[in-house]
């Protein structure tokens, strides 16, 4: 029997193609829509209608849309992100700084999350229908109905204003030491952690619940394994793909989380840039963000998919 | 409904729904914790509804000579940050968070079922085209979105319940399309067909009642992303806009007050979390009847 397995991951990154096309399809044209002349936005009121009428033609500004598009789409490719309309500096260097800074944020909580999640969800559900899991399932209710800022602001009342241990505003400038660094980034990734984390403990939970309800997992029962041995062993290989999958969507939420979390702590990263793009209308500034952040989340998405196809014996 | 109840669509696999461990018991009895947050989430909509009737104050006043002021008999919530009744701007605060988030919920959710079943009846191209077209809009995060339409268009209430329901169609369609392609294999929807039933008929009548349960569960978890999604962006300053005020933009606006600790930032935080997530608790403790209706 030959392997499903090249063909329907080469079928998924062609879906994932098709979606970039379309995402940025989408991007270019939302932001086309801002209202302004953007000649205008750049020389200023005083400036001559000689003078934007040259900018208009030297930026593309009267070509057709759809030519524009193409232009961007070929300066995407080049790493040319076009020039930011706010302070005339190349897009490429206002993002790069941010974004280590944002995927330093990332990577931090997601080495906190993912362990603590794991445990806790794997744990409720070995010890399913008892008083913890009971703790665990309506904690991690309570934190996913719960918007990022108010975890946020509950984070800096109990940590900057009740206990005094943590500056409320993240500091990254002043990093020389370890507790330094510590300081600077406890807050934003105890904000972070706490959405990630309840949203896989679910995920992990239902998952191994699933495995747990399978007849080969209640003859291992029967054949008298002990309840962390029936999950370890018989039901948690069984559950790593579907877990996989949901660490991955899970860390999707990381970023709509960031855009809350750095303006909130006015954390210097990519999302604390766009939002601040938004305010200034900073068109090229914008699309770029937005191109990122879409990349992001559809690179965790389709790795949620091939880790799931990847995990499914079935199908090899 | 009634008429091919004898067709029940296959009978749900057990408890395989995360917390079903107190709704075990079958049957539509509801249990405690769902009861509980069934009365909050019905005390919100009465505040909502009723909100000119019981406000103390005028929500423009300025009644209070100092600012973030602390709990007192008149002031039951303190004062915000220019000395306005806080009670009376949650009470407000009620009818644009629940309107706005109901508005948006029931418009994204009847498109996206109605595209949903469509999709799962009319199979081949149409369903192709409309699945890569929703899951394309999908993969955008949904409050870059929000903050991308907001930036083109600016924000006013009816701009707002509109990007809340596009963003949330795609979500609803996925849904109600998986739960309908299940039931357009069964043989009644087979017999329909042979009759040479129409698709309105066949989406409304035929397919329509056997997803209803899981579909209205499926709207209450939409309802508090929506409600997530809308505070977030009045917390940015890119929601409801001044004078208006919802509970994200109350918490915006008295930001300021968080060092004192004053009621005036915590209130409208925890307005937000009893609502959502006793909408929560109520859907993951509806009677399984309900819940499990034909849900795989």
């Amino acid at each position: 029997m030959t392997s499903r397995v090249p063909s329907l991951i080469l079928g998924r990154l062609l879906i994932a193609l098709v979606t970039l096309t379309i995402v940025s399809f989408a991007v270019f044209f939302a932001t086309t829509l801002l209202p302004g002349d953007t000649a205008t936005i750049l020389l200023g009121q005083a400036a001559t209608p000689e003078a934007i009428a040259g900018l208009r033609t030297a930026m593309h500004l009267d070509d057709p849309a759809l030519l524009r598009f193409v232009y961007w789409i070929g300066g995407l490719f080049r790493g040319d992100l076009g020039t930011s309309y706010a302070n005339h500096m190349p897009v490429a260097t206002l993002i790069s700084g941010r974004l280590a800074n944002t995927l330093k944020l990332a990577g931090l909580t997601t080495l906190v999350s993912v362990p603590l999640a794991l445990t806790l969800g794997i744990t409720a559900a070995m010890w399913r229908r008892t008083l913890y899991d009971r703790i665990v399932t309506i904690a991690t209710i309570g934190v996913i109905s719960v918007p990022e800022f108010v975890l946020a602001t509950l984070a800096v009342l109990v940590f900057a204003v009740y206990l005094k241990w943590l500056p409320a505003l993240s500091f990254t400038y002043n990093v020389d030491s370890f507790s330094g660094l510590l300081r600077a980034y406890a807050m934003p990734v105890i904000t972070l952690t706490f959405g990630v984390s309840a949203q896989m403990i679910r995920m992990t939970r239902a998952a191994v619940i699933e495995t747990l309800n399978t007849p080969y997992v209640e003859m291992a029962l029967l054949k008298g394994a002990s309840r962390p041995r029936m999950v370890l062993r018989h039901a948690l290989p069984n559950a790593l793909g579907p877990i996989s999958n949901a660490v991955a969507l899970s860390l999707s939420y990381l970023l709509g989380g960031v855009i809350i979390v750095e303006t909130i702590f006015n954390y210097p990263g990519i999302a604390k840039l766009m939002v601040d793009a938004v305010s200034t209308r900073d068109l090229p500034l914008i699309q770029s963000c937005a191109m990122i952040f879409c990349f992001g989340y559809l690179i965790l998405i389709t790795t949620a998919d091939i880790v799931a196809i990847l995990s499914n014996p079935r199908l090899r | 409904m009634k008429t091919h109840s004898s067709t029940e669509p296959r009978a749900s696999t057990g408890s395989r729904a995360s917390t079903g461990s107190l709704t075990a018991w079958s049957g539509y009895r509801i249990n405690l914790v769902g009861l509980a947050a069934f009365s909050v989430v019905l005390f919100w909509a009465l505040v909502a509804l009723f909100a000119p009737y019981i406000t103390p104050h005028s929500v423009g006043e300025m009644i209070d000579l100092d600012y973030f002021g602390p709990m007192r008999p008149g002031l039951w919530l303190g004062s915000d940050y220019l000395g306005r009744d806080m009670l009376s701007r949650i009470i407000y605060g009620a009818r644009y968070t629940v309107g706005i988030s109901l508005a948006a919920v029931s418009i994204a959710c009847f498109t996206g079922v109605v595209l949903g079943m469509t999709s799962a009846v009319l199979r081949g191209p149409v369903d192709m085209v409309v699945s890569r077209i929703l899951d394309a809009m999908n993969s955008i995060p949904s409050k870059l979105f929000g903050l991308m339409v907001v930036a083109a268009v600016g924000s006013s209430i009816p701009v707002l319940i509109l990007t809340l329901s596009v963003i949330y169609v795609p979500g609803a369609y996925r849904f109600s399309r998986a739960l309908a392609i299940n039931i357009d294999t069964m043989d009644f929807i087979m017999v329909a067909r042979i009759r040479g039933e129409r698709l309105p008929y066949l989406i409304a009548s035929e397919i329509l009642p056997n997803i209803i349960g899981p579909v209205l569960a499926d709207l209450g978890l939409r309802f508090v992303f929506i409600v997530l999604l809308l505070s977030g962006l009045s917390f940015l300053g890119l929601g409801v806009q001044p004078p208006y005020a919802d509970w994200g933009a109350l918490v915006r606006e008295n930001i300021g007050g968080l060092p004192f600790a004053a009621p005036a930032v915590i209130v409208p935080s925890l307005a937000i979390a009893t609502l959502t997530i006793s909408v929560n608790l109520l859907i993951d403790n509806l009677p399984q009847k309900i819940r499990d209706r034909s849900a795989s």
